[in-house]
């Protein structure tokens, strides 16, 4: 059950692909508004199983989730694209449509919401030279590099503001000075209300944001070192 | 909302090969043999109308007595008769030089001074009804005409060319059969071409439902492209189906045959020809977005 302030709340979670063994075994956890949260883990360990059953690409083989108040399991799929909406994804592999421009890539979120052509001109301008691609505007992702590709796929994660940022390994691709910055973009979203969910095994990361709370995953099971998974969270790194 | 996965400067979702790839042209010739053969369908239909309106009251009266001067009494006789009867709009008996004409390619003139004798060629009544010559009004004549000419033989025109009515009539069937069958393959093609484009965009079809984009804007993206490639297809498809039936129109005239001059194409025809592509391309459009629809559901 989920109780008011919560956004996501995993309850006895476990997945499994095919008729392997789970992947992700006995999950229960909340999530809350406004909130940093670092998932950390070896490789292998499940984060990237676990970001999908945030982002919703994914179903779980049992438990329950409930997200912003809707039971996630049992939605009916015309209800879903609302949930996704919400969501924010950085994808690991970046995902941007190849034969989209930068521009077009980055506002797609938008153009799938409805907005108007001449009101998503400005605002996909404006982030994208907040990550420093404005001279990049018209490239397609394949002549583009791996860093500048990261800042897109972040930049079109971020562009609707929305209530949840999931980003698989974000900083992975980019320079220390570009790695900060992104992640002080994701602070500021945060400051305005936005929860994130970073997955990284980068240590250097988690200590630039002495206010997140740290979820950690190992074969599956989530430990918790700093209280991330508590009401009310202890905020301790 | 959705036209708007398509922005102001050409990007679409789904890469567009515009009349580059197969389905354009296996569009064409969809929609090229569907026109010819629609074509064809409504040719015979006219022809087998028209003439059917020509002779369906036509009743022919055959003076079969081999008697030269009692056949001519007889056939006067019996002219009289036709006079006094209802339901006739019409009716004439057919000079003996129009005989001798309808002869003539098989015996030639002179015959009689040739061989001293005239051949008893019989004496025709051309008669028209106000209604259809049904077989109560043949039996009417019939009994009209025995007393006073018994050796006349009553018959309705179409009852010669009922074979070749019905002939026409199957022709006629088979090209609707065959234009139900190519608006089958169409929609098959379709089908194909729309899984086989979900396949290759499985990716970014993805990508979109993550970023909320819900199943009904995908399957426009879908549908759009095919209605493009329909449209392009269609158009050239209908071109090529024009140049085939006014040149086969062109040789026909040339036959100079009444019943192949009565299958002209009369304007509602050329309307309905023209309105194929456009058919097909709505039909392409639907196939293609229930297609995409239905394997969306697949998907989560």
């Amino acid at each position: 059950m989920t109780t008011d302030g919560e956004i996501i709340h995993f309850d006895n979670v476990g997945l499994r692909y095919g008729t392997d063994r789970e992947v992700l075994s006995d999950l229960s956890f909340t999530l809350f508004p406004g909130r940093f949260y670092f998932l950390t883990g070896a490789s292998g360990a499940g984060k990237t199983s676990l970001l999908r059953l945030l982002y919703l690409a994914q179903r779980p083989s049992r438990g329950a989730i409930r997200m912003f108040g809707t039971d996630a399991i049992t939605v009916p799929r015309s209800r879903l694209p609302q949930l996704r909406r919400r969501i924010g994804v950085v994808f690991q592999d970046f995902r941007l449509i190849p034969h989209l421009s930068a521009f077009d890539n980055v506002a797609l979120p938008l153009r799938v919401g409805g907005h108007r052509e001449e009101d998503l001109t400005g605002p996909v301008r404006d982030i994208l030279d907040w990550v420093g691609l404005s001279d990049r505007i018209d490239a397609r992702p394949p002549t583009l590099s791996g860093g500048e590709q990261q800042r897109v796929a972040i930049a079109r994660a971020v562009i609707a503001r929305p209530a949840m940022l999931v980003a698989d390994e974000p900083t992975g691709n980019v320079d220390p000075d570009m790695a900060f910055k992104l992640i002080r973009l994701f602070e500021m979203l945060n400051r305005q209300g936005t929860t994130v969910v970073v997955a990284t095994h980068d240590l250097d990361l988690l200590r630039k944001v002495p206010d997140s709370l740290i979820m950690r995953l190992d074969r599956g099971r989530l430990s918790d070192p700093t209280g991330a998974l508590r009401y009310p969270p202890r905020k301790t790194l | 909302m959705v036209r708007r996965l398509f922005n102001a400067r050409g990007a679409e979702l789904i890469p567009q090969a515009r009349m580059s790839g197969p389905m354009p042209w296996v569009i064409a010739i969809m929609v090229a043999m569907t026109v010819i053969a629609l074509a064809a369908g409504l040719a015979l239909g006219n022809a087998v109308s028209s003439a059917k309106a020509e002779i369906e009251g036509g009743v022919t009266i055959q003076i079969l007595e081999p008697r030269a001067d009692m056949r001519a009494e007889q056939a006067r006789r019996a002219v009289d008769s036709i006079k006094m009867l209802p339901g006739i709009s019409g009716f004439r008996l057919v000079p003996q030089a129009e005989l001798d004409a309808l002869i003539e390619p098989w015996l030639g003139t002179g015959i009689g001074t040739a061989t001293g004798s005239a051949i008893p060629v019989p004496a025709l009544i051309d008669v028209r009804l106000k209604g259809p010559a049904t077989p109560k009004a043949l039996s009417t004549i019939e009994t009209a005409l025995k007393p006073i000419a018994p050796s006349a033989r009553v018959d309705a025109q179409s009852n010669w060319l009922k074979p070749v009515f019905d002939a026409m009539v199957s022709l006629q069937l088979l090209a609707i059969a065959l234009v139900a069958l190519l608006a089958l393959a169409l929609t098959a093609a379709v089908l194909l071409a729309a899984r086989t484009a979900l396949g290759a965009n499985r990716d970014t079809i993805e990508i979109v439902h993550l970023l909320g984009g819900t199943d009904t804007q995908v399957a426009r993206v879908f549908q759009r492209s095919i209605g493009y490639d329909a449209a392009g297809g269609g158009t050239v498809g209908l071109a090529l189906a024009l140049v085939v039936i006014l040149s086969l129109g062109r040789r026909f005239a040339g036959l100079g045959a009444g019943l192949v001059d009565n299958g002209a194409l009369n304007w509602s025809d050329w309307l309905l020809l023209a309105v194929v592509p456009v058919l097909a391309t709505l039909l392409a459009m639907i196939t293609a977005r229930l297609t995409v629809l239905h394997a969306l559901r697949k998907m989560l």
